[in-house]
């Protein structure tokens, strides 16, 4: 499907794919203002402002907004990453244009009012305690802490001691200085129509004030490797090295290399780690991707008995892939990429996503074709030349259980 | 939507929703068996049983039912439930056959030893796994308490013990019992010729047994009732957790037990959000009704601070007597029934969507609804429904169970879990 894209004066991208064998359609909100941007003091103010900022907007006070958009049908989230807070909302194409209205109105004149500030700081401490509870999770977010410079090693959760110290004027402040038109994506994918869309968002957007940018560069930084003891039933093992990001001409390669490791049942980690030797229940490796970096993180859960000889049988598979790759592995990650993108199209959430996403990162759409000729060029050579270049080296190691690991030579 | 069904001669039911737009095509394989089908001896061999599906047959090793499946890119996957295990994947159109024969294929698995050692492995870890998840933990307990000695109480994951102790001769029987064709519904949705579709079908999987087949047990639990605390320190949060009777799936009532639970439960704009997310006072909570065979179940939950639990217990409480007293007002109804509508729309746009809701419609009551229809159904209920179903299923009359650090709960003292 052809991408039509618009830019606002101000800066605003938008962008539309029509997908006319749907009902539904989806709209997805990039604002550059993710933690990234939380100063010191104050970490965690951004997941506060996303927390606050639909309880009440414009016209409407918390209750009034929460029924327009269920009287719309209209799903929804606020979410913070590192770089962009991201409103999602679905519903049936027909009650998008309404839900825009909405959408500006929360983006755009959220109320942020006095008393909403200390339940929802109150939701922010139990979102930091709940990840006790959840060491899955803790693992990666205690990963990126020690493999990322700052600030793309921050975590939307914050810290507590900042949380209960925010006061109101802090949260507007926050919102005053990052939210705006330029850096803001708006994305819209289903059954709707393009020339009211681009007008309706001219109307709604069109007379937002740009605003400075920050400079977020990383800051120098060594990763740093480390054991968190906690009484649990299994270890956690987390690791992460780094690899290449979207748009560099390796990608497609790194992106095939994370297929043969972990694209499915037959893949590499799968088939050694838990196939044969039924060491855990889950392990696998991820391509994750910022604007300047790519990263390869993995993640391996087993029993404390275990859990070093699922560190040195993991480490050692991916280092074996440097070694070489077989045609029939790669035929694999083939049909697995083929598949995905093409089922993306079933999706009016994905597509969303996935167009901002791309926008965001590479300041363009690929095309469908341009994504499908990148998959069915790939090669064994091209996967292994490209390990030679990023071999899996320098390894953050971080662990939660019982008992610290050895990172096997 | 067309639609179609078939019954092979040995028992095997084939249905299927043709959507020539679609993308892709899934199928699955709904077996009628779980952990309610397991004696106290078999505790968790249906969902280790789905495990070993994957691990080859007399044609295939377990690498290369790996890899058939990751060369035509489908992403397989099974689950268990307490009533069904369901192994199912979607694939380009294109590759209809060759799926079809693969997942035809392991329904007649091996079940070779030492696979069976090997698995058996992963499966203790993938217990410990959801040890560590407490919100898991508490679901397990809270079944199992609300049930009280009726089956569908029964653990699906079972214990390390149960699991530990599990034979290879043990799973055979069970799987000769239960995998019998005439307990098994075969389902496609999407992009695909049922004829053509039909004629695989029989051809993979004619040459299975038909067997006397059945499930005991079928009648409505009552609710244990009371309120059960189990404490366990290390756990930060606290997980609280309201089991009352529901609608069983063939009931015309379960519109409304769904449209009621959404009311109440929703992530946005319900009366639990209202009484508790939005003032702070828990970080989540939720109300769902879920549809079982004989016996359905509506779920309410809260996770909170554990200083949070004692004044949170109470605003829940309440809320379920002022909706069991009250039921739900019209415009809270009119607001359930557009959510509704629009989710179902969604989750219709994915053939997966179809293929698992076609499915579990004409497992449960031999009828075949499309998108439209059950828009309709939903569209149908009244606040007279609503109140026809609580008075039938007492949203208040639940078991309640609490999990986490708390000692002491509304007077009743923690048992360790």
């Amino acid at each position: 499907m052809p991408v039509h894209q618009h830019t606002l004066a101000n800066g605003l991208v938008l962008l539309a794919e029509r997908m006319e064998h749907v009902r539904s359609a989806a709209v997805n909100i990039l604002v550059p203002a993710g933690c990234a941007n939380d100063p010191p003091g104050q970490l965690g103010v951004a997941s506060v402002l996303a927390e606050m900022i639909s309880r009440g907007a414009g016209d409407r006070d918390s209750r009034e907004l929460s029924l327009a958009f269920d009287g719309l049908g209209v799903d929804r989230d606020e979410s913070v990453g590192v770089f962009n807070m991201r409103f999602w909302g679905s519903t049936l194409a027909r009650n998008i244009p309404p839900a825009l209205d909405l959408f500006a109105d929360v983006v755009l004149r959220p109320r942020l009012p006095d008393d909403e500030l200390e339940p929802v700081q109150a939701l922010a401490l139990q979102d930091i305690q709940g990840l006790e509870d959840a060491p899955q999770q803790k693992v990666m977010v205690e990963l990126r802490r020690r493999h990322y410079p700052d600030p793309l090693n921050k975590d939307r959760r914050g810290r507590a001691a900042d949380i209960e110290a925010l006061t109101p004027a802090a949260v507007r402040a926050f919102h005053r200085r990052l939210f705006r038109p330029n850096g803001t994506i708006l994305s819209v994918a289903g059954n709707v129509e393009w020339g009211p869309l681009v007008e309706r968002v001219e109307r709604l957007f069109g007379g937002w004030g740009r605003g400075p940018e920050p400079d977020l560069a990383p800051a120098g930084h060594a990763p740093k490797s480390e054991h968190i003891p906690k009484e649990t039933a299994q270890t956690h093992i987390a690791l992460a090295y780094p690899s290449v990001p979207v748009g560099h001409p390796d990608y497609y390669a790194a992106r095939a290399a994370e297929g043969v490791l972990s694209g499915g049942m037959s893949a590499r980690l799968f088939a050694e780690v838990r196939e044969k030797r039924g060491l855990c229940y889950s392990v696998g490796v991820r391509h994750e991707t910022f604007r300047d970096r790519g990263t390869v993180v993995g993640y391996a859960g087993t029993g404390a008995d275990r859990a070093q000889e699922t560190l040195d049988v993991t480490t050692a598979e991916l280092r074996k892939l440097a070694a070489g790759v077989t045609d029939d592995e790669i035929v694999r990650v083939k049909a697995g990429l083929k598949a995905s993108l093409i089922m993306q199209d079933e999706s009016t959430s994905a597509r969303a996503g996935a167009i901002a996403s791309d926008w965001y990162h590479l300041g363009r759409v690929r095309s469908f074709d341009e994504i499908q000729a990148a998959i069915d060029g790939l090669t064994p050579g091209m996967v292994v030349g490209h390990l030679a270049r990023f071999p899996v080296r320098g390894v953050t190691l971080v662990t939660i259980g019982p008992a610290p690991l050895t990172m096997p030579e | 939507m067309p639609f179609h069904h078939a019954r092979l001669p040995n028992g095997l039911t084939v249905v299927g929703e043709t959507s020539p737009s679609a993308r892709s095509v899934a199928l699955g394989f709904f077996v009628r068996t779980g952990a309610r089908d397991e004696t106290p001896a078999e505790a968790g061999l249906s969902h280790f049983l789905e495990h070993m599906l994957f691990k080859g047959t007399p044609r295939r090793t377990a690498e290369a039912v790996n890899l058939d499946f990751d060369r035509i890119g489908s992403s397989p996957n099974a689950y268990t439930s307490e009533e069904n295990t369901v192994y199912y994947a979607a694939v380009l159109p294109e590759y209809l056959p060759q799926v079809t024969d693969i997942l035809a294929d392991i329904m007649r698995p091996s079940l070779r030893p030492e696979d069976f050692d090997t698995e058996k492995k992963v499966i203790l870890e993938e217990i410990k796994m959801y040890d560590d998840q407490p919100g898991s933990v508490a679901g397990e307990h809270a079944r199992r308490i609300h049930y009280a000695g009726h089956p569908l109480g029964n653990s699906v994951l079972g214990t390390l013990d149960s699991v530990s102790a599990l034979t290879r001769d043990q799973m055979h029987g069970y799987f000769g019992r239960r995998y019998a064709a005439n307990n098994i519904l075969l389902s496609a949705a999407g992009n695909f010729d049922w004829d053509r579709f039909l004629g695989l079908a029989a051809e993979k999987c004619s040459g299975w047994n038909t067997a006397e087949v059945g499930r005991t047990h079928r009648t409505e639990a009552p609710p244990a009732g009371g309120l059960h605390v189990l404490t366990r320190e290390k756990v930060q949060q606290q997980y609280v957790l309201f089991l009352a009777g529901g609608p069983p799936a063939d009931s015309k009532l379960r519109y409304a037990a769904d449209t009621l639970a959404l009311a109440v439960g929703d992530d946005s704009g319900s009366r639990l959000y209202w009484a508790l997310i939005d003032p702070g006072s828990a970080d989540s909570a939720d109300c769902s009704y879920y549809e079982n065979d004989g016996s359905g179940v509506v779920y309410a939950s809260y996770t909170c601070e554990p200083e949070q639990t004692e004044g949170n217990l109470a605003v829940v409480r309440k809320v379920l007597a002022e909706v069991q007293r009250g039921g739900i007002t019209a415009d809270e109804l009119k607001l359930a029934k557009t959510k509704i509508a629009s989710r179902l729309v969604r989750a219709a746009e994915r053939p997966m969507g179809r293929m698992q809701a076609v499915a579990s419609a004409w497992a449960y009551t031999g009828e075949y609804r499309d998108v439209d229809t059950e828009l309709a159904n939903y569209d149908a209920v009244t606040v007279a429904d609503v109140r026809a179903y609580l008075d039938r299923y007492p949203v208040d009359r639940c078991t309640t169970v609490a999990f986490g650090p708390a000692e002491k709960l509304d007077g009743v003292a923690g048992r360790p879990a």
